[in-house]
């Protein structure tokens, strides 16, 4: 198919893009985590542009950060002290796990130029005054965004915005689904293009270059064969490696399904009507499934596991891990032992920054395979 | 006390608690000791036991007459009695990564086995988990509750990287709320307010003279070191908020005074002051302090255990339980890296140090990542050198003796260079 070439060319060079983008005249605002309220930096006028690792070559960032720190977080401030992300106008960190927060520090003194918002959400999210707290401060991130941008953030634009992201979210879940449904129609590898770069694209664009593709493959599904290797889901934190599913495809697998950050937790969970937007936003929020440095609950992560599996009828996880991020860590031994009581396989894969060998991966992914 | 029955435990701790009420100069090894065996034979006695974060608002629970148990604290046992690695191996094998935090995999292990060095901490009724220190707590929390089925709250105290907020007061006020309702239906009773008012009193008071007792460091000599703190400190973690705590640290603080006007040091021949940062190599404290003292060292300050006294500036004597929102949200861990940096800058002028000791501690990110910047501030806002070690709190799979005893050597050789030495 030809569409997934420019979602390819994004990720290959995200500063081009941005900068391109800066050209046009647009405010870019960079962002970490999936607990960005995007919807809010639309309806500034302004572009969410998802900051991510910059690569494996670090050189500035090892001044600032030790070895034991994750590969995404030294990689995001390495990109940021190289130069590579002087189109943005600022950056916004939302509080998740120990790095993240202390990266945000570490820039906002050593990151020289952009505006720095810090968005210090709630960590639980099942309780009333956390929501209510969630509220506040989603509204103090309006207002403090209003500010250094210099603009009005109506009730109005923010439903659009909020429109806007819906639908992305919307059609990215739709591509997951077809995926799901026939997983012969469309390479892993191209699918984790479209959604990772999706989170750096210019958002009216994607409403429209996202529906192109659903078209796409509701025809190619119509002729397409039925699917007749193992179902698999991915499981972790943020996916910087789509070799990984040509790898897994190679080894007679298919990923149907994911629990990342970078895949499903992006776009489950709609923003619901509300006459106020900024509660809407923070209820979705509430309802997504959770970050694990986040507490919904003491087994929901669990559960929702099982939920996928059951639902996408898959045979095995492969639990796909940060090395050093430890939220993702701890959740691993009580998920793993939720999986082995349904009978079902999983295996973990923890990488640093780049993967193992591929002859290496191959045997791992064939003999896990062979299991399911 | 490992294997000693309930019952046994419960009247040995009555009757070592009465000696100890009679007794004028008060060790903290017996006062530890009686509160490990109250804690573990609180079953017998009716008291509920509550595990709780180090950083945590342990006010309610004395105040309810609830037991507080620390799992930091007992991590710090288990380093100290060099037990860390068996159980932190023991962690690996039930899947745990050995980059996650050695109190949290020490403490998991424990729990499952009963072992370190006083047989495991005692059952939980519930659990209060304070993120103020860091989110590590938070997963390590879930986990032990999934373990004893017991209900857990979370304090949730958001971090101020610039400053502190309205929305974040009403948030933490709202969860002071909350967590007494919370004690209310565990225990199945009424708080006492006034009370809890009087452990307020008692808690500050009790910060107040911590912070008086390594005060007095700063006089050269220094009476006490760092590695006498992190003794010293036990009582103010754990106890905080009892009359006992108040008793101990007066004497302390006499001790010290008295040591201060007869100009007796805690090394025999300071020449260097040094200022220590996060938390110690508890398996290593004997090595390090020998180690330094041979180079005429003295670590006569540290950031880790000054950190329960940081906050009083934010408590409200009149007011503590509206005040403690504050003071709980705004402690060293729990805010940004220029604002510790100021606060070590404070330091480095009050104690009059000619160093810095960083340990880079693998297990713990939110006290590591941001030193290097931290160093680089202090280098050029008072041209004092920094050293850096990279080890770990409990397990000593990650310190390697020759290295950091090279190190320290190279570092103290600038120190006398730069003192004309």
């Amino acid at each position: 198919m030809k569409q997934p070439d420019e979602f390819y060319e994004v990720l290959k060079d995200p500063a081009s893009y941005g900068r391109k983008l800066k050209e046009q005249g647009r405010r870019i605002v960079g962002y970490f985590c999936s607990y960005t309220p995007e919807e809010i930096i639309y309806a500034a006028g302004a572009h969410p542009f998802r900051i991510f690792a910059a690569g494996d070559n670090i050189h500035f960032a090892d001044a600032h950060l030790q070895s034991y720190c994750c590969s995404l977080v030294r990689g995001a401030l390495e990109g940021a002290l190289a130069g590579n992300l002087d189109f943005l106008d600022g950056a916004v960190f939302p509080h998740t796990c120990d790095s993240i927060q202390r990266l945000s520090d570490i820039w906002r003194m050593n990151v020289k130029g952009p505006f720095h918002v810090d968005v210090v959400l709630p960590v639980k999210l099942d309780t009333d005054s956390a929501k209510a707290y969630m509220i506040d401060v989603l509204k103090k991130f309006r207002h403090d965004l209003a500010s250094r941008l210099d603009v009005q953030i109506t009730d109005d634009k923010l439903k659009k915005a909020i429109d806007t992201f819906n639908t992305i979210r919307g059609s990215l879940k739709k591509l997951y689904q077809l995926k799901a449904e026939n997983p012969g129609i469309i390479r892993g590898s191209d699918l984790y293009a479209i959604v990772k770069a999706s989170m750096m694209m210019d958002r009216a664009y994607l409403t429209k270059a996202l529906p192109a593709v659903i078209e796409e493959l509701e025809k190619k599904k119509e002729n397409a064969k039925i699917y007749t290797g193992k179902r698999i889901i991915l499981a972790g934190g943020v996916c910087n490696h789509p070799d990984i599913y040509r790898i897994i495809e190679e080894a007679g697998g298919a990923v149907v399904w994911d629990d990342f950050c970078t895949g499903s937790r992006y776009f489950e969970e709609s923003v619901k009507d509300n006459a106020d937007p900024i509660a809407a936003i923070a209820g979705r929020y509430i309802e997504r499934p959770a970050c694990p440095a986040k507490h919904a609950g003491i087994f929901t992560r669990g559960e929702n596991l099982l939920k996928i599996i059951k639902e996408k009828n898959a045979r095995g996880v492969v639990f796909f891990f940060l090395k050093f991020c430890d939220p993702h860590a701890f959740d691993y031994p009580y998920m793993k032992e939720f999986l082995d009581r349904e009978g079902i396989p999983s295996m973990v894969l923890e990488v640093e920054d780049q993967l193992p060998s591929e002859g290496q991966l191959r045997t791992r992914f064939e003999t896990f395979v062979d299991m399911l | 006390m490992n294997k000693m029955p309930e019952i046994v435990l419960f009247f040995l701790a009555k009757i070592k608690k009465l000696a100890l009420h009679f007794k004028k100069r008060k060790k903290m090894k017996e006062i530890m000791m009686v509160y490990y065996m109250e804690a573990k034979s609180a079953r017998i006695s009716g008291r509920k036991v509550a595990w709780i974060t180090s950083g945590g608002p342990v006010e309610p629970l004395i105040a309810m007459d609830v037991i507080p148990v620390y799992p930091e604290n007992h991590g710090a046992m288990i380093g100290a009695s060099k037990m860390g690695t068996d159980l932190c191996e023991k962690s690996e094998s039930m899947g745990y990564s050995s980059d996650l935090c050695s109190y949290a995999r020490s403490d998991i292990a424990c729990a499952t086995v009963n072992g370190g060095p006083i047989g495991g901490l005692p059952r939980p009724d519930m659990l209060v988990c304070c993120n103020n220190i860091c989110g590590t707590v938070l997963k390590w929390y879930e986990v032990q509750a999934r373990y004893f089925n017991v209900p857990l709250f979370i304090f949730d105290t958001p971090f101020c990287h610039t400053g502190y907020s309205e929305e974040v007061q009403r948030y933490v006020r709202r969860q002071l709320d909350e967590y007494v309702l919370f004690l209310e239906k565990a225990c199945g009773r009424k708080m006492d307010s006034d009370h809890l008012k009087a452990v307020g009193k008692l808690s500050l008071e009790g910060q107040r003279l911590w912070q008086a007792v390594l005060a007095t460091a700063a006089n050269s000599p220094a009476p006490m070191t760092a590695f006498d703190a992190f003794y010293h400190l036990a009582l103010i973690v754990t106890l905080r908020g009892t009359p006992l705590v108040i008793d101990y640290y007066t004497q302390l603080l006499e001790k010290m005074k008295d040591r201060v006007a007869r100009g007796i040091g805690a090394i025999p021949n300071e020449k260097y002051r040094l200022l220590w940062d996060n938390i110690p190599i508890w398996p290593r404290t004997r090595w390090l302090s020998e180690k330094l003292a041979s180079h005429n060292a003295c670590l006569v300050a540290d950031t880790y255990t000054s950190a329960w006294c940081g906050t009083t500036k934010y408590i409200d004597e009149n007011n503590f339980f509206d005040s403690m929102a504050e003071a709980y949200t705004r402690i060293y861990l729990n805010i940004g890296v220029d604002e510790m940096a100021r606060t070590v800058l404070e330091m480095v002028d009050m104690y009059k140090v000619d160093g810095i000791v960083m340990h880079s501690n693998r297990s713990c990110k939110p006290y590591s990542l941001g030193q290097y910047d931290i160093q680089k501030i202090v280098e050029k806002e008072r041209g004092i050198p920094c050293l850096m070690i990279e080890a770990d709190m409990v397990d000593e799979r990650s310190f390697s003796e020759s290295q950091v005893s090279t190190r320290i050597d190279a570092f103290m050789e600038i120190i006398k260079q730069r003192k004309g030495d």
